[in-house]
């Protein structure tokens, strides 16, 4: 049998399908007006921040206010939300869009059966799709970030501590690991219905349920089943308390606000809430950065894990899939 | 003799209670032109797609120069270039971009995919539009582009779904002589599906008659011919100026005639079924009778006949 791929010079078809598939992306118009969409937010929260930024790193009692390219992304004058809160809704949307028709688009235009026809393995399809725009949305926050801490280089003088750079380098993660999770989510949708607009309206349904209904809906269903709180004592409330917030991590956009407030906000000590035993003796200053990460662990893992389910499902669903049009 | 190219044993399909396809034995032969010949929805696609494993087989075996296709289809799909029959291209990139891309997985360098890319644009008559985006091609141009696209891994078997529809006519012939000399040159094994008949009879050395997921039929055209109107002989018609009255008074004359066995009369035309050739002994006979004779006609049956045959039967 003659052996095509004996030349040590040919790249792998997986390469090959990452290459075509950010080309793809890249010359796509989506893609072009979902960069300008965060560029511009970006500017403004920017804007809005160094505007304000003299106040914020002035005010001694905040314990954070030595980090100025923290506060640079996380102040804002209340006239917009500052870049990560954003962010929280335009990374499901980055999500959805760059995935809602990864695999129903190419199996209506007839290009799917002509692409598993070649001596290609079939998960390195499904890998390629979410690869290719993981690595555009990294490559795009990434140069955001890094815009940021040199434009703040630049305008201030000011020197930056190590630990704000990991602390900025480990939001950018958490956001890739957000888009990630909508991405696969996405890509599910897309093996599930075979209509790219189907699959787009269930995606943004999702997103918007998790954003705007879902913490209305938690809210109803706990005045309706929780008992008076004036009849509770302390600890009971607390235990309370803790239950309604594990409801609301559910959705991924909580899981996302937590670990992001947490990471860009060294004080943050504890996402929920703290009685004055732990309190007591506690002084009001910055965590370090692993302490901070050691905080935010379970969202972390927690998205990382909705991601590898989504992505195990689109994998089941897709490998024993019929691939005619 | 070598082992068949493409060996299929009792293989089946069953999607719940509809059974696709259901125990397809065939052997095809490196060289050999086969046509997959049946209505739609007789399971051809489904067959084809079974021997690329692209589809599980619910029973049986498929195996393609010697790999069998459901447990390990990359060699498979490496030696078998396959064109489907809803045939699509990425719209957005040039002809010559689709064609490299494909080069590409199939584990080729650039310099020597565009190389390649470029002789088989020649070759299917593409070269002047290589550089147009497929979006704006017609259907003729997707087709025969989709052929380049098969035959720029050098395959050694070629499988065409409906290769012929959607083309004019001219186009269709263009399409199979190119077809065919490519498959004679290079020596490349052709398994074509088709449900247009004439198509498939003017290139395929070999035809299966596929109905409801059965091989009905399998053999050159001439053999299948044989087997199935075999015995009912030669028939000749015969047409003449005169008006012929029925009943005929020569009728009963003729029908003394060793092997002569059935006459039928339809105005101006007879037609005449024998268990031996009376061809030249019908016409001196109309010319001595003084009849005008305007045309003689031996009938020979082709696919259509064969098809119809196969499909009655399967009806009633």
């Amino acid at each position: 049998m003659k052996n095509l791929n004996s030349k040590p010079s040919a790249a792998s078809p997986f390469s090959i399908m990452m290459r075509k598939e950010m080309a793809d992306h890249i010359r796509s118009w989506r893609f072009i007006v979902l960069i300008t969409l965060i560029v511009l937010t970006f500017v403004a929260s920017m804007y809005v921040s160094l505007s304000n930024i003299k106040s914020a790193t002035d005010n001694t009692r905040d314990p954070d206010h030595i980090f100025l390219y923290l506060k640079l992304l996380t102040t804002t004058d209340n006239s917009i939300p500052p870049f990560h809160v954003f962010l929280s809704f335009l990374a499901p949307l980055l999500g959805i869009s760059l995935g809602f028709d990864a695999i129903n688009a190419e199996q209506n235009s007839g290009t799917l059966t002509r692409l598993l026809a070649q001596p290609v393995y079939r998960d390195n399809v499904l890998l390629a799709k979410f690869g290719s725009a993981l690595v555009l949305v990294g490559v795009l926050f990434l140069a955001l970030a890094l815009s940021m801490i040199g434009g703040g280089l630049l305008l201030t003088g000011v020197r930056m501590e190590p630990q704000e750079l990991l602390r900025i380098l480990g939001f950018v993660a958490l956001s890739i690991f957000y888009v990630a999770f909508w991405l696969s989510l996405a890509i599910v949708l897309s093996i599930v219905f075979r209509a790219a607009a189907t699959s787009a309206l269930s995606g943004i349904g999702l997103w918007l349920f998790f954003t705007v209904f879902y913490q209305i809906v938690v809210n109803l269903v706990i005045r309706s089943v929780l008992p008076d709180p004036a009849a509770l004592s302390p600890d009971q409330i607390l235990t309370y308390n803790e239950i309604i917030m594990d409801f609301l991590r559910i959705a991924p956009n909580q899981l996302y606000m937590d670990a992001t407030t947490t990471m860009l906000m060294p004080s943050v000590r504890s996402l929920g809430p703290m009685t004055m035993e732990q309190m007591s003796g506690a002084i009001p200053s910055p965590l370090p950065f692993t302490e901070s990460v050691m905080v935010v662990w379970p969202q972390i893992s927690g998205m990382i894990g909705a991601t590898v389910g989504c992505f195990a499902l689109s994998y089941f669903l897709f490998m024993r899939r019929e691939i005619r049009s | 003799m070598e082992d068949p190219i493409i060996q299929i044993k009792d293989l089946s399909k069953s999607y719940g209670s509809f059974r696709a396809v259901e125990g397809l034995n065939l052997d095809i032969h490196k060289g050999e032109i086969f046509g997959l010949l049946g209505p739609n929805g007789a399971g051809k696609t489904t067959t084809i797609l079974m021997m690329l494993g692209l589809t599980e087989p619910s029973g049986g075996s498929v195996h393609v120069g010697g790999y069998l296709s459901a447990a390990n289809p990359i060699p498979v799909k490496k030696i078998v270039g396959y064109m489907p029959d809803s045939l699509g291209f990425y719209d957005q990139m040039t002809a010559m971009e689709n064609l490299m891309y494909i080069a590409g997985l199939n584990g080729l360098a650039d310099a020597e995919g565009r190389k390649r890319a470029l002789e088989m644009l020649e070759t299917v008559g593409l070269a002047a539009e290589k550089d147009k985006k497929t979006g704006v091609y017609s259907r003729g141009m997707k087709q025969r582009l989709g052929l380049a696209e098969v035959l720029i891994k050098k395959p050694e078997v070629i499988i065409l779904d409906e290769p012929t529809l959607g083309i004019d006519p001219s186009g269709v012939k263009d399409f199979l002589s190119l077809i065919r000399s490519l498959s004679r040159e290079h020596g490349i094994t052709v398994l074509l599906s088709s449900h247009h008949l004439h198509h498939v009879q003017q290139i395929c050395d070999r035809v299966g008659i596929f109905v409801k997921g059965k091989l009905l039929a399998e053999g050159n055209i001439e053999s299948l011919s044989k087997e199935l109107f075999g015995h009912e002989g030669y028939v000749t018609s015969v047409q003449v100026r005169q008006h012929i009255p029925n009943p005929w008074p020569l009728q009963n004359e003729l029908m003394h005639w060793d092997g002569l066995r059935k006459i039928s009369i339809r105005g101006k035309e007879l037609e005449f079924t024998s268990s031996q050739d009376l061809t030249a002994e019908l016409v001196r006979f109309f010319v001595k009778e003084n009849y005008d004779v305007l045309s003689v006609h031996q009938k020979d049956y082709g696919l259509d006949e064969i098809y119809h045959k196969y499909f009655e039967g399967e009806q009633g």
